[in-house]
């Protein structure tokens, strides 16, 4: 237990640092911009109760606003992300599992399912940051295809990240 | 009110997220305009100070880049001194001269967070209030305008960069004379800008558009040169798109343009209004 949360701690701190000094500058095009900090939501433990979950996707989103000048932007698209993994993962996953299936990773989940989780959740949160800081319906084509390049680019990071931190042991 | 409980324990997730995304987006609405919002943004002092280390850092790996715009900077400069102008008459004498007084003064100041890919662009610089800096003052570089200062505090500043869907300056063509309003384009292209002009206006390609003189900045500071005489159709102003002169995403060195006239001449103005 007390190990889950220090290393959650470490994830926390790295990924808002990445996100804030690196990813920040990079960008393609204007188009595809990746939002990798939203890793942690993804990784929380199964067995993290609904309040932590929405409390810790709040904080998240704030930390990242404050780098980014936009207070409020990144916790609201957190916060929605953190309701779309409840359900992904109440329709998904057995609730008695959860005694051998710590943490939702690519190395105890399978590629099948991470993949799938990642992406549904990845652009649930892009299209809905995206859209709420334009907030035009008649750019709505252009930021569309943000979303859609923006998610394909942040779930490749995610993918590589998972595929390093891949425990060969860990797998059924 | 037992069965109200047993339903909001079972779905608490929902209930969870309409407190969070209420707050969230509460927070959102109520900072979106920008200024109030102090103590979530990157001139906080943890965030600011962060922020200003790994510039610290990065300022290194771009000395090359910054010395060359200040040398070129400095050849333009010593261009426009007396001593290089060929004097063409024999008398001398010397003369006081009360017919300038300054009215501009720069402030220089160092970048230290910057971004050019969202919508609305923001650059934070390491000077604040305590250095002589208010909201809406100014920003140049040596190679163009920048933006104006959004909101200051001791230490730092944030500067509403020119790439900002709500930024709008006064400018006019260089050659023309004609003034007309500069915006930023919608494409959130950092190379790009929008000129609207009066329709009788005359716009060459490749023409140099420049500050107008009747805001914040002194006249003449270039903001890029025309690079397509139609941007926009249909509309009832003449839309200009010029290509940028300032690279943002290079940005190191600025200076701020202290106006010493600033507060008379928008004392006077708001008499106008009345």
């Amino acid at each position: 237990m007390g190990r889950t949360i220090i290393v959650n701690i470490i994830r926390f701190l790295l990924l808002v640092f990445m996100q804030a000094f690196l990813l920040k500058n990079i960008t393609f095009y204007n188009l595809s911009t990746p939002y990798f900090y939203i890793l942690f939501i993804l990784l929380l433990p199964f067995e993290t109760p609904n309040v932590l979950l929405f409390i810790l996707s709040f904080l998240l989103g704030l930390t990242v606003d404050a780098f980014y000048d936009t207070p409020g932007l990144h916790a609201a698209a957190c916060v929605v992300l953190a309701l779309v993994r409840i359900l992904f993962i109440n329709i998904t996953v057995q609730k008695e599992g959860f005694d051998n299936e710590p943490e939702p990773t690519l190395s105890i989940m399978g590629f099948r399912w991470f993949f799938t989780y990642a992406v549904i959740l990845t652009f649930a949160h892009h299209f809905f940051l995206l859209s709420l800081e334009v907030f035009k319906f008649s750019e709505i084509q252009y930021t569309l295809s943000r979303v859609v390049l923006s998610s394909i680019f942040t779930v490749f990071l995610i993918l590589v990240s998972g595929l390093l931190f891949f425990k060969r042991k860990e797998r059924k | 009110m037992r069965n109200l409980l047993i339903f909001i324990t079972k779905y608490n997730a929902f209930f969870l997220f309409l407190i969070f995304e209420v707050s969230a987006l509460l927070i959102y609405i109520k900072y979106n305009s920008f200024q109030k919002a102090t103590f979530i943004s990157s001139q906080n002092q943890v965030t600011g100070s962060l922020f200003g280390q790994v510039s610290e850092f990065k300022g290194y790996l771009s000395l090359k880049d910054v010395n060359d715009s200040l040398a070129r900077e400095n050849a333009r400069l010593r261009g426009m001194l007396k001593t290089s102008f060929y004097i063409d008459t024999t008398e001398k004498h010397k003369v006081v001269d009360t017919v300038y007084k300054q009215q501009y003064t720069y402030l220089v100041a160092r970048v230290i967070n910057n971004s050019t890919n969202q919508s609305n662009n923001y650059i934070t610089i390491n000077k604040g209030s305590r250095d002589g800096i208010a909201k809406d003052m100014g920003v140049i570089c040596g190679a163009g305008v920048v933006g104006m200062i959004a909101a200051v505090s001791d230490h730092y500043a944030i500067v509403k960069s020119l790439l900002h869907s709500k930024s709008q300056f006064s400018a006019m063509l260089v050659n023309d004379k004609s003034v007309g309003s500069f915006i930023w384009g919608n494409d959130l292209n950092p190379h790009k800008g929008l000129l609207s002009l009066q329709n009788d206006a005359k716009p060459v390609l490749g023409e140099m558009v420049v500050t107008s003189g009747y805001s914040l900045f002194p006249t003449g500071i270039p903001f890029g040169k025309v690079t397509n005489l139609h941007a926009k159709e249909g509309g009832l102003l003449l839309n200009v798109e010029v290509g940028l002169s300032v690279d943002f995403s290079k940005l190191q060195y600025i200076y701020v343009v202290v106006n010493k006239y600033a507060q008379e001449q928008a004392g006077l103005e708001a008499l106008e209004v009345k």
